[in-house]
């Protein structure tokens, strides 16, 4: 760093838009002002406009499609991706060259985030990108905008934190920050999405957020955004007379969301256009039906007194009369379609329904199969009884069968519905009712769209030491896969047991190795191991093998490989190595093998995806 | 009918006094007239001069921001009024916007005489919703008066006569008391997208050709 950073800043690197707030470092000690940055952003062809979200699509012209100098932007004559509402709008027309959702596939196993595989869809004249560099384009943009802004304050020079899903596998993280080096942001560190959602309250409440939460309390944050949905546990402990924020577990990754939403309701009109004209719609009138259905939605939403809206879907021509298609949105059906079938009243043993997938999974995200939220909870909140064991101050009933949150935060658009979080807190409260536990309270004053930027920018305040920390650590245990040393049987596969690396929990900062366990590499051969992490198997050591688990305390993720290169030795040598794991300043997970000679160190890389099924 | 004919070629044959005012009456305008012909001459050289002196030098800007360009106009009378020229840009950048979202150049370009009012008022739906994304995205705008209409409100001296209009029965002398007949609109903000250069701002909407 070249100067000391006057910001901090704060970007939301969202799977539909991106947010960067930041705080002036020198504005005083006491309450930081937060700012939102408005992201100039190119519209549509020659139109720049500034505004505060930048929509995380990108957009592959076709090079006869767009004018010379039509994509200059204040800070370049021409636009090297068409990134933001421009990307959006095209690709609205032309989807076959939108890439969106490309933070998803950061976190799908079994792709090669390098490889150019986007816009899945696209006819082979295409040229697609990774999803690697649409992540890279989205933080690109955003730091030549703020560089133009403020080119006295760089922003290579800021403090700067950029979120991630709290579900995020190690190698998605890896990929996270690669990305932000790749452009000269090396310095930027990762915040769990939640926790920033968290940080975004206690920053609201100016000071007052001791009086809302105790000793004892465990928050649940619930995060559902245009295309995720992120789980996450933290439990209010307390440390030498002050109150402690320790994050305790984090769910799955969930894709399922707002944009979920939007769809459901426009197959529901669709369904009943076709059934009263019998006329089909085509694929654009469907989208034109989801945009009309998401802005409907808002309405009936915010205004209790409507018991229905007109939808109008016009024709593309230019006569606008005559050639529209005419439907409603009622009341009933937005209750039934979002209320019911997204927030479903379920039991809390109830497990969210899967069915084995057909055809090939790589062709497409993993979308979540079923689209009740509140059975994923269910789900997360029976899986993570254990969580608050090891916490003194937290005691669950002995007869509990699920984690009794006290405190509920949320976060993310789709719940600024007052009727999806009343029906979330509904389902929530009749769960912790049923074992006479006392209801959760919602905690209030959370901006659910610009939280999870806001969070992040205060932040950096925090890890100056003003405000209080969110402790956390690794929000999972992970292990390589080793074979077992028992006798080889004929025609089975070895036995594989799964030995611990790093246990859960483990700080920023801090290092673990295992030096008994010893493996011989050859230089100049790729080494893979099967990895595995576990987001309930909180007791694991370093070095703890295990030979048996369920499928759903281990989650298998990506395999990680380790090749040894030649210099200075010679190929096919074998180096007896032993493994190490460290979680960096960053954030992320930092696995090596050591050298048992000279303490040579190596990395062993995570993105590896490639797999098989290639 | 009685003809006159004219004979140019006569001459006075008696030279009396008329004809002497005559003559010095010619001579003087012949000579004003040269004077003011000389006077144009020079006036039209010092143009020139100063024109070429200042060559015009376009600046070279790679996003061009729309700023109101105000122009001094010559006018006759001898305090120089300044007008301001509006843009044409600005205005045909509004009409792109408003066509883009609520299909406003469609809607009003349409014959509406063939429909019934059923499909009028659908398609008013869209031009509705959409003029209201388009101006509230683009301007912020208030009331003037925060008074509710159809309450008696009193201007004091000093108004400001651009902000509020007096109709009606206007005698005597401030403070004013009368009925708030319309409450006003004022934009406090706007927010219109800047143009790259050579942007042509006059497609409001491109033709659209699916392949």
């Amino acid at each position: 760093m070249t100067q000391e950073a006057r910001y901090s800043v704060g970007i939301d690197l969202g799977t539909t838009h991106c947010v960067l707030s930041y705080v002036d470092l020198q504005a005083g000690d006491d309450q930081p002002e937060l700012l939102v940055f408005a992201v100039p952003q190119l519209t549509a062809p020659g139109v720049i406009e500034d505004k505060p979200q930048l929509p995380s699509f990108m957009y592959l012209p076709h090079a006869a499609e767009i004018a010379e100098g039509s994509t200059a932007l204040p800070w370049s004559g021409k636009a090297e991706h068409l990134v933001g509402e421009i990307a959006r709008n095209l690709g609205s027309k032309t989807p076959i060259r939108l890439v969106a959702s490309a933070k998803s596939w950061l976190c799908h196993a079994g792709v090669d985030c390098k490889q150019p595989i986007l816009p899945a869809e696209a006819p082979d004249d295409v040229s697609r990108v990774s999803p690697f560099l649409a992540g890279k384009a989205y933080l690109q943009h955003l730091r030549d905008a703020w560089n133009h802004q403020f080119p006295q304050h760089r922003l290579q020079d800021q403090d700067l934190t950029i979120t991630v899903p709290a579900s995020f596998d190690p190698a998605a993280r890896e990929l996270t920050v690669e990305a932000a080096r790749a452009i000269g942001l090396g310095q930027a560190v990762l915040l769990e999405e939640p926790q920033a959602a968290l940080y975004s309250w206690i920053e609201n409440s100016e000071g007052d957020w001791r009086n809302h939460v105790a000793v004892g309390d465990v928050i649940l944050v619930v995060d559902v955004g245009g295309g995720t949905t992120d789980l996450s546990l933290i439990a209010v402990t307390e440390d030498q007379g002050n109150l402690q924020l320790t994050r305790v577990a984090v769910g799955d990754h969930i894709l399922l969301g707002g944009d979920n939403m939007d769809l459901a309701l426009a197959y529901t009109v669709k369904a009943k256009l076709e059934q009263d004209g019998g006329k089909r719609l085509e694929s654009w009138q469907l989208q034109a039906l989801t945009h009309a259905c998401r802005e409907a939605k808002e309405k009936l939403f915010n205004q209790p007194e409507l018991e229905n809206i007109p939808l109008v879907v016009a024709s593309r021509g230019s006569s606008l009369i005559g050639g529209t298609l005419r439907s409603e949105l009622t009341r009933d059906e937005l209750k039934r379609v979002l209320v019911e079938g997204f927030l479903p009243v379920v039991g809390v043993g109830d497990k969210p329904q899967s069915k084995p997938r057909s055809g090939l999974r790589s062709a497409g995200l993993p979308y979540a199969q079923d689209a009740a939220i509140t059975r994923h909870l269910a789900a997360f909140l029976s899986r993570q009884m254990g969580a608050t064991d090891e916490l003194k101050d937290i005691n669950l009933p002995e007869h509990a069968r699920f984690l009794h949150p006290t405190g509920v935060l949320l976060n993310g658009g789709v719940l600024k519905a007052g009727v999806l979080a009343e029906r979330l807190m509904q389902v929530l409260n009749g769960w912790l009712q049923t074992e006479q536990a006392p209801a959760a309270r919602l905690l209030q004053g959370a901006d659910l769209d610009l939280a999870v930027a806001r969070g992040a920018a205060y932040y950096g305040h925090v890890r100056k030491g003003k405000g209080v920390r969110i402790k956390g650590g690794t929000a999972a245990a992970y292990y390589v896969g080793v074979e077992s040393a028992t006798p080889a049987v004929p025609g089975l596969a070895p036995e594989v047991e799964a030995l611990c690396i790093a246990p859960f929990g483990m700080e920023e900062g801090s290092e673990q190795e295992l030096p008994n366990d010893e493996f011989g590499l050859v230089i100049g051969e790729p080494v893979r191991f099967r990895f595995f992490g576990s987001k309930t198997r909180r007791d694991d050591a370093v070095g703890t093998r295990l030979e048996a688990w369920s499928d759903d305390e281990l989650e298998e993720l990506d395999e990680i490989e380790i090749t040894l290169p030649e210099e200075g030795h010679n190929a096919g040598e074998v180096v007896p190595v032993f493994l190490s794991a460290a979680v960096s300043e960053v954030g992320t997970l930092e696995l090596r093998a050591v050298s048992r000679r000279d303490q040579q160190r190596w990395k062993i890389e995570f993105d590896v995806r490639a797999g098989e099924g290639n | 009918m009685n003809t006159y004919t004219i004979d140019l070629s006569l001459r006075p044959t008696t030279f009396d006094l008329w004809h002497v005012c005559l003559a010095g009456t010619v001579a003087a305008l012949t000579l004003a007239l040269l004077a003011v012909l000389v006077s144009v001459l020079l006036a039209g050289r010092r143009c020139k001069n100063k024109a070429s002196a200042q060559p015009q030098q376009p600046e070279i800007k790679i996003v061009e921001k729309i700023v109101e360009v105000e122009k001094i106009v010559q006018a006759p009378a001898p305090e120089p009024v300044i007008l301001k020229e509006s843009t044409p840009d600005a205005a045909l950048q509004l009409l792109s916007l408003l066509q883009k979202e609520a299909r406003f150049i469609d809607f009003i370009k349409e014959d509406m005489s063939a429909y019934g009012d059923a499909d009028i008022g659908a398609a008013a739906r869209i031009v509705h919703q959409g003029c209201a994304k388009a101006i509230n995205e683009h301007f912020t705008l208030s009331a003037v008066s925060n008074d509710q209409e159809g309450s008696r409100v009193t201007l004091n001296q000093g108004f400001d006569a651009a902000a509020f209009r007096l109709t009606g029965n206007i005698v005597g002398q401030a403070p004013f008391t009368g009925t708030l007949v319309h409450k006003g609109w004022q934009v406090t903000d706007l927010r219109l997208p800047k143009l790259t250069e050579g942007h042509n701002a006059k497609i409001i909407a491109a033709a659209e050709v699916e392949l």
